[in-house]
């Protein structure tokens, strides 16, 4: 019915955040602290990952809301709105597979992340083993 | 069908992306992220319809089929035009540009 509002919450939140970061990566940057330099991606670009999952997946679940008659472009936008018996199902909804369906994404970025990180540590290991060399 | 179709369509997207990285100028890392979110939200969505009704799920009415091949086939191309439209405003192999700035 709505589910799809609470990743587009998430996704405004995560956009921001990561354009903090961003600012925050490109300061250090300017003092010398790159975390390429480190052998590390910077944190934002891995935001970024969360952020297109988030924003993608929350687009196209809207026009799926939309195909089926449950979003319209008036007025109170999501038709479930209008009867607030309705609602009160909507809201359900919102709250267990809305945000069961930000978390799954959570989780899986996360699980990007940490790939990540063992794929940067084992980066760094060859590249101190070839320097030993 | 409709995750079926985000899925396929999510791994497609990831193998292009990987022939081509690291370099990602015409953006599928995005397109393929995009697609592989949504197939994600799709999948909480299957179970718990599973979870509501576990007879029916694995036999739906053709017609319903039918309307959730469409609707997946249509979010396939929703995501292509998004892809798109971002790959021409992000313009990161700066053609729009030429294009735009070309004296004749």
């Amino acid at each position: 019915m709505a589910c799809f509002l609470v990743s587009t919450a998430e996704a405004i939140a995560v956009t921001v955040a990561a354009k903090v970061m961003e600012k925050k990566e490109a300061k250090l940057a300017l003092e010398g602290k790159k975390p390429e330099a480190e052998g590390k991606a910077p944190f934002s670009r891995k935001l970024k990952w969360l952020r297109n999952m988030l924003w993608g997946g929350s687009a196209l679940l809207a026009f799926e809301h939309v195909w089926h008659g449950e979003v319209v472009p008036w007025f109170p936008f999501l038709t479930a709105a209008a009867d607030p018996q309705e609602a009160m199902v909507m809201l359900q909804e919102i709250a267990t597979v809305g945000v069961a369906m930000a978390g799954l994404v959570t989780l899986a970025w996360l699980g990007m992340v940490g790939v990540s990180a063992l794929i940067e540590k084992r980066a760094k290991k060859e590249d101190a083993a070839e320097a030993v060399k | 069908m409709t995750l079926l179709v985000a899925v396929f369509a999510a791994i497609i997207a990831t193998v292009v992306w990987y022939k081509k990285a690291p370099r990602d100028e015409m953006k599928t890392g995005f397109l393929a992220l995009m697609y592989w979110g949504a197939s994600l939200m799709w999948t909480v969505d299957a179970v718990f319809e599973y979870v509501s009704d576990p007879e029916g799920y694995f036999s739906p009415a053709p017609v319903d089929m039918l309307n959730d091949l469409f609707l997946g086939v249509s979010v396939v191309a929703l995501g292509l035009i998004i892809w798109l439209v971002v790959l021409l405003i992000r313009d990161p192999k700066g053609i729009v540009k030429q294009a735009l700035l070309k004296k004749n």
